[in-house]
């Protein structure tokens, strides 16, 4: 569904992405990890077509993606990291909004709306302004803004960042929920717990480089005959700082 | 590709309409302060009306000679319909003008009379009149210095003339001609002249009802006739007043609208503006719009009361009216534009944007009018878009002028928003990282 090939960009003599390639297909949440600076967010922007690459390209259903107005720019769905919504404006009204930006009107309009809040348990706070909505509330129709014109792929920028563990596992059941519907998922996170939980498979990205590109059980392998101890499986995280190392980044 | 699409830019437009009401504080804020602020400048620059009198300025005579000459000045000044005057010691005058409670204070010393009366007719030396004055009040000073040199010169004329102290004066001075140092011919010449006076009071003593005592007078009247839309169309300062308070907060709410879009860029909302098939004219053309709308409605919430509280009417074209307003608001529109591509964060950007607006503004004539400026000053500010939206609507106001007194403004406002829509369009950041 979606293809990654050879994508770079760099900012004056910063390369943030360095020739990085991977899949998703449909049906599947991939895992997009890698420290901070590493050129996840990067990359998940010039796939949303906020960046142009200077290098490689993305496709979409085996399409490139290639300018403004594409169209298949329609078939994609960006959930940013910022909770992107006008407080000022009810629920409805930011969702109708962002509706008419991909030509929805009308009826139709009205439907994808009731769909987008029905799945993110908001429908009896759709006449609230979104000023009034906790930060769960918040990141839940962030999520709902993403999928209002029904995309093939979503583009999850860290999506759980500042949430309680019940809006957590709420986005987490509408991510599941999504997946068996046939959505191609591509998931940033630092929260290792969460990848492990939903990701099929892991990217794991650093210095603007794909580093791994496995399932969990394929990562844990890899680094098991060094990490396992008394038996037990080493976890995520101890896979991540395995390949990413331990030293701080900016 | 470059092309509006029509669903987005009507959302875009809804949209920022639907956050511009709905903060009713800032709503009744923004239409509030303009009609509140033009009121006041309305008020001062208005001038009188028909019916009522002009503003006096405030004056103290402080008259040390207490002779007939100084007590006719002092009569002429307290009738004078510009002046309002009091009398008091030299002390309280000063004190009261060092205070900044009076223009000016004359001072008439001991003696005026009698030399300003000997010096009319002939070399001696002229007496002085001191004017204590304000300095932060200059323009009216320069009033009340015109002024009292005609009320000199008629009391001293007239006492000349036709007064018993002036025929005393005149006797004296005749008796002293053969001392003063000028040509034997020119001494003749004053005797004769002199001569002719003492025939004239003599006249005037056998014949009381002859009609002489007037002494010099002004050798002309003034009338004078304001030039508005119409000969029974008195000015109004606050169609003045109202166009440039208009101008100048539809600029401060398009900044606004421009910094709006880069809290709009920190809240990540452009990332999801961008994200989606929609093409970066319809993106500027909506912002555009919108801004377009709001700019029209404060100027045009602005004019309405102005045309329902203090009488301003369109005595020019109404066509050119709403020409000169779209051009306005159009201009305004850009404007926000441009410094929403070139403003780095709304910080830095309200600041800058602040000291520019208050700039063009007042060189565009919106605080005072711009023939108070120097000649090239007057010519620079065609350079501010201001200067051509407060020309216009005056234009279309209180002057009276026709479709044609458009034109130009109309012209020089579309103008200026190519020069911004243009500008803003190549610097604008497109990028999200």
């Amino acid at each position: 569904m979606l293809e990654i090939k050879h994508l770079r960009k760099s900012f004056g003599s910063l390369v943030a992405v360095d020739d990085v390639s991977f899949v998703v297909n449909a049906g599947q949440l991939v895992g997009l990890l890698g420290p901070n600076g590493a050129g996840k967010t990067t990359t998940v922007s010039m796939i949303a077509g906020l960046l142009t690459p200077d290098h490689g390209e993305v496709l979409v259903g085996g399409q490139r993606l290639a300018g403004d107005t594409d169209p298949a720019k329609r078939r994609i769905g960006l959930v940013p990291q910022d909770l992107a919504l006008y407080d000022e404006l009810t629920a409805r009204d930011n969702l109708r909004f962002f509706g008419a930006l991909y030509n929805l009107t009308g009826r139709a309009l009205d439907e994808a709306i009731g769909a987008a809040m029905h799945l993110v348990e908001l429908s009896d706070r759709i006449k609230d302004r979104v000023k009034t909505f906790s930060g769960g509330m918040k990141r839940r129709l962030n999520l709902a803004a993403g999928l209002l014109h029904d995309p093939d792929i979503l583009l999850l920028d860290e999506p759980t960042v500042g949430v309680d563990p019940q809006s957590r596992n709420a986005i987490f059941d509408n991510l599941e929920t999504l997946k068996r519907r046939g959505k191609a998922l591509l998931y940033t996170t630092h929260y290792m717990e969460e990848a492990e939980r939903l990701a099929d498979r892991i990217v794991v990205i650093d210095h603007g480089k794909v580093v791994a590109d496995d399932t969990v059980a394929g990562l844990q392998s890899r680094v098991a005959p060094v990490e396992d101890i008394g038996g037990v499986r080493a976890n995520l995280e101890t896979v991540f700082l395995t390949l990413t190392g331990r030293s701080l980044r900016d | 590709m470059a092309f509006i699409q029509v669903i987005p830019l009507w959302a875009m437009v809804r949209k920022d309409l639907q956050i511009f009401f709905s903060d009713r504080r800032a709503v009744i804020m923004s239409f509030a302060v303009p009609i509140a602020i033009a009121s006041f400048f309305g008020s001062i620059f208005s001038g009188p009306s028909r019916t009522t009198e002009p503003a006096k300025i405030s004056i103290i005579v402080v008259d040390q000679d207490q002779g007939t000459i100084s007590k006719s000045i002092t009569d002429g000044l307290q009738h004078d319909k510009n002046f309002k005057v009091t009398t008091t010691t030299l002390e309280q005058a000063r004190d009261t003008v060092r205070r900044g409670r009076t223009a000016a204070a004359i001072v008439i010393p001991t003696g005026f009379g009698d030399a300003a009366g000997l010096a009319l007719f002939s070399r001696r030396e002229k007496p002085q009149l001191d004017v204590v004055f304000d300095p932060s009040r200059s323009t009216e000073v320069a009033m009340v210095r015109g002024i009292l040199t005609q009320h000199v010169m008629e009391a001293v004329s007239k006492e000349m003339f036709a007064g018993p102290r002036g025929r005393q004066l005149v006797d004296e001075t005749l008796n002293s001609v053969d001392s003063m140092p000028m040509p034997e011919d020119r001494k003749k010449l004053l005797r004769d002249m002199l001569g002719s006076v003492q025939s004239f009071y003599q006249q005037n003593q056998a014949d009381p009802n002859a009609g002489s005592g007037g002494g010099l007078t002004m050798p002309y009247t003034v009338r004078e006739e304001p030039m508005t839309a119409g000969s029974n169309i008195a000015y109004n300062g606050y169609a003045h007043s109202f166009a440039g308070m208009g101008i100048q907060f539809l600029l401060f709410a398009m900044a606004n609208l421009g910094i709006e879009v880069l809290l709009e860029r920190q809240r990540g909302l452009w990332k999801r503006l961008r994200s989606a098939p929609v093409s970066r004219v319809t993106l500027l053309a909506g912002k555009t719009l919108s801004g377009t709308i709001v700019a029209l409605m404060t100027l045009w919430v602005s004019f309405g009361f102005a045309m329902i509280v203090f009488g301003v009417r369109i005595q020019g074209s109404l066509l050119g009216f709403i020409g000169v307003s779209v051009a306005c608001a159009l201009m305004a529109a850009t404007f926000g534009l441009l410094v929403a591509a070139l403003g780095n964060t709304p910080a830095t950007a309200r600041g800058v944007t602040t000291f520019a607006i208050l700039i063009m503004v007042m060189l565009g004539g919106a605080w005072v009018p711009t023939f108070i400026f120097p000649a090239w000053l007057q010519q620079a500010t065609l350079v501010v878009p201001p200067r051509w939206a407060v020309d216009g609507l005056d234009a279309m106001t209180w002057r009276g002028i026709g479709l044609s007194g458009a034109v130009g403004p109309v012209l020089a406002l579309l103008g200026f928003a190519a020069l911004f829509g243009t500008i803003a369009a190549a610097r604008f950041r497109w990028e999200e990282a």
